[in-house]
């Protein structure tokens, strides 16, 4: 019988077990950034342990840089603290760092593709939730804490336990206007925010087949908001094509070999599966949260739940927690609600497919007055490209900020949040309360487009009518 | 560096109900702008504690009658979203030393256990009999067995759920596991070494 790819790349990274029966796993590439890595570096320097193969752990700073203003010291005397820590810890032990001033620095889960660091058949850690990101190239990738960040920069491993492996099918074709942020909530409100704990999600199907890179990435980054702390897609053409001539891709014979090795991580296509769920693209349309966990979202044409919609008293109260956090009263449409915030960005849509996306539909309209609306490109790479495009003109011009790169107003630990309980239409993974910076602040989680059609309408709405993208289909 | 072997845990409990209580939640991204994971467990559950203007509100954590809890009670999926360790180094800076929910998020759990801070999963009858018996007398002592898997509070008896490598970590003092991972070196030597991508 065959062997999946998690199995292989767990295989291939297996030290040995451990006296509690754990594995020792071995971590081929560690990220990290300023939030969750300072206090291991502090825990090393107590025990006088070094790091142990520094070239394998790359640095970038993301979650407390503003993206509104570029020179240090930072008026936020914590963020400067921070960032000025991150520099020292990688100068003194050798740790690669794409600091602010190389022209590479941005969101760690941008960052590292990039760069052809995320590399297939590979085990990737950071100490960041949104790591499953990477499973987009075949890795298996995911989040740690901070022990861990710790137990990898001194081993270069980490204890785990194997997890079991779902396959989630997605065939048929999308219709137009829907991406692949709609795949994933549609997934995320289908199986539950838990329903993949002890999983690992292997996405596959004619539409991961036909996804890019970037849109593989978007699904994977948010693989934890459905409990699953790895998600990831077989390695094949499109992978290889993208990591071609990236910085830290191999080169010339070295090329060869990795490719070929890359590619025989893939899945067996006779391997057996824990589970599998078999989902058609038709039915999935351009979907929105209504609540405070990814998983309550309804399509766009749909009614917010009322209590009564839920199952079981702990469902029920579950939905009266978030109507009320929400303001919502429950059995009213989800289109039309008045928006305050529009924020483009953050690890799961950051990139220049999503920007480029938006701005092909965005030229020629105007934001909403009443609404704030920001771009954040998810890294430096990202910027240039996108400026060398003009994309930047065509937001500016819209009425959005153009902002410089980081992870802004997806978690406010940054100057970009939300106030008193301003509604937010957010292409960010999160809708917690609170996420946003102000704990009553609301956020409904959508497309990168739909996010431009709230923001150009004042209200959550339908991007396909928005922008005429049902007539110009011809539907 | 010989680590305590956590046969059981003791102590008062208090209940915070609610399902998906993420990790957001239980420290706020705002809190976490430090070097060091000092000083958090003052800021666990800051804005479900407080208002906006920093006022104490109703909530169980607030209630004296649970000052001395060390066991925290609650619902479904606890310790979802992001992986911060600040999560369960402040719900233990803030005294806890165990938590029984129905379901934890895998990252949560790990980061936990790897702090000797037993999280047990029990039904939500079972916890809403532990709920309502420390609610009614919150100096109630609760025991969580760790090697019977179980906990005992008032006379009664319900099963618990903790995974075995997590339980024998516990049982074992093996629950931070950097000693075993650094023993393992020239295991890691070998196998990084016939790994292309992983050479300098």
């Amino acid at each position: 019988m065959g062997k999946s790819l998690f199995k292989k790349v767990w295989d291939a990274h297996s030290v040995r077990e451990l006296p509690n029966g754990q594995t020792q796993l071995l971590i081929g590439t560690h990220l990290i950034h300023e939030v969750t890595s300072p206090q291991a570096f502090g825990m090393l320097r107590e025990r006088g342990i070094p790091v142990r193969f520094p070239h394998r752990t790359f640095a970038t700073v993301d979650h407390i840089v503003p993206t509104n203003e570029v020179a240090e010291p930072y008026s936020d005397p914590l963020a400067q603290a921070m960032i000025e820590e991150l520099r020292k810890n990688c100068a003194d032990h050798g740790v690669t760092f794409f600091d602010t001033n190389t022209g590479h620095q941005g969101i760690v889960h941008i960052v590292g593709p990039e760069q052809g660091i995320t590399q297939p058949g590979t085990t990737i850690a950071c100490g960041d939730s949104h790591t499953s990101t990477h499973g987009a190239f075949g890795a298996i990738a995911f989040g740690i804490g901070t022990s861990q960040v710790r137990d990898v920069l001194a081993t270069q491993t980490i204890a785990l336990n194997p997890l079991k492996v779902r396959r989630i099918n997605v065939d048929g074709e999308l219709a137009p206007g829907v991406y692949a942020k709609d795949v994933i909530l549609h997934i995320i409100r289908l199986l539950g925010t838990k329903g993949g704990t002890g999983f690992a999600y292997e996405y596959g199907g004619s539409v991961f087949d036909g996804f890019s890179m970037e849109e593989r990435m978007t699904v994977c980054n948010m693989s934890i908001e459905g409990g699953a702390r790895v998600g990831y897609v077989n390695p094949d053409e499109t992978t290889v094509e993208y990591l071609k001539g990236r910085p830290f891709a191999p080169k010339g014979a070295g090329w060869d070999r990795a490719v070929e090795r890359w590619l025989s991580f893939a899945s067996d296509p006779d391997c057996e599966y824990d589970d599998v769920v078999n989902i058609r693209a038709e039915n999935i349309a351009p979907t929105v949260t209504w609540g405070i966990t990814p998983g309550q979202a309804v399509f766009i044409h749909e009614n917010i739940p009322t209590p009564d919609d839920g199952g079981t008293e702990s469902a029920r109260e579950s939905i009266r927690e978030a109507l009320e956090h929400m303001s919502f009263a429950g059995g009213e449409p989800i289109r039309g609600i008045p928006v305050d915030v529009a924020f483009l960005g953050s690890c799961t849509n950051g990139r220049l497919s999503d920007l480029k996306e938006v701005a092909r539909y965005l030229e020629g309209h105007k934001v909403n007055p009443r609404v704030k609306a920001i771009c954040v490109p998810g890294s430096q790479g990202v910027s240039k490209i996108a400026e060398e495009l003009g994309l930047d003109r065509i937001f500016r011009e819209a009425g959005f900020e153009w902002r410089a790169a980081g992870c802004s107003m997806c978690l406010a630990m940054n100057p970009d949040k939300l106030i008193g309980n301003q509604l937010c239409a957010s292409s960010s993974n999160r809708n917690f309360k609170g996420r946003q910076g102000s704990p009553t602040g609301r956020t409904i989680l959508m497309s990168p487009l739909m996010v431009a059609a709230a923001a150009v309408t004042g209200e959550i709405a339908d991007a396909r009518e928005v922008f005429g993208i049902l007539e110009s289909a011809g539907v | 560096m010989a680590l305590e072997k956590i046969h059981s845990v003791t102590g008062r409990a208090v209940y915070v109900p609610g399902d998906d209580i993420d990790t957001d939640r239980i420290i706020p991204a705002r809190f976490m702008k430090c070097v060091t994971f000092d000083g958090l467990g003052e800021y666990l559950f800051y804005d479900t504690r407080h208002t906006p203007d920093g006022e104490k509100k109703d909530h169980p954590l607030n209630d004296p009658r649970h000052a001395e809890a060390s066991i925290l009670v609650s619902g479904n999926n606890f310790g979802c979203g992001s992986s911060r360790e600040h999560a369960p180094q402040a719900i233990y800076r803030a005294g806890f030393r165990a938590v029984v929910a129905e379901s934890f998020a895998e990252i949560f759990f790990g980061n936990s256990i790897q702090l000797g801070m037993p999280c047990v999963t029990a039904d939500a009858a079972d916890i809403r009999k532990l709920a309502a018996t420390v609610r009614e007398d919150p100096s109630t002592r609760v025991e969580i067995d760790v090697k019977e898997r179980v906990v005992r509070f008032g006379g009664m008896e319900i099963p618990c759920g903790l995974r075995d490598g997590a339980r024998q970590s516990l049982l074992e003092g093996h629950w931070d596991p950097i000693q075993d991972l650094l023993e393992g070196a020239p295991e890691v030597e070998a196998l990084a070494g016939g790994l292309e991508y992983m050479r300098a």
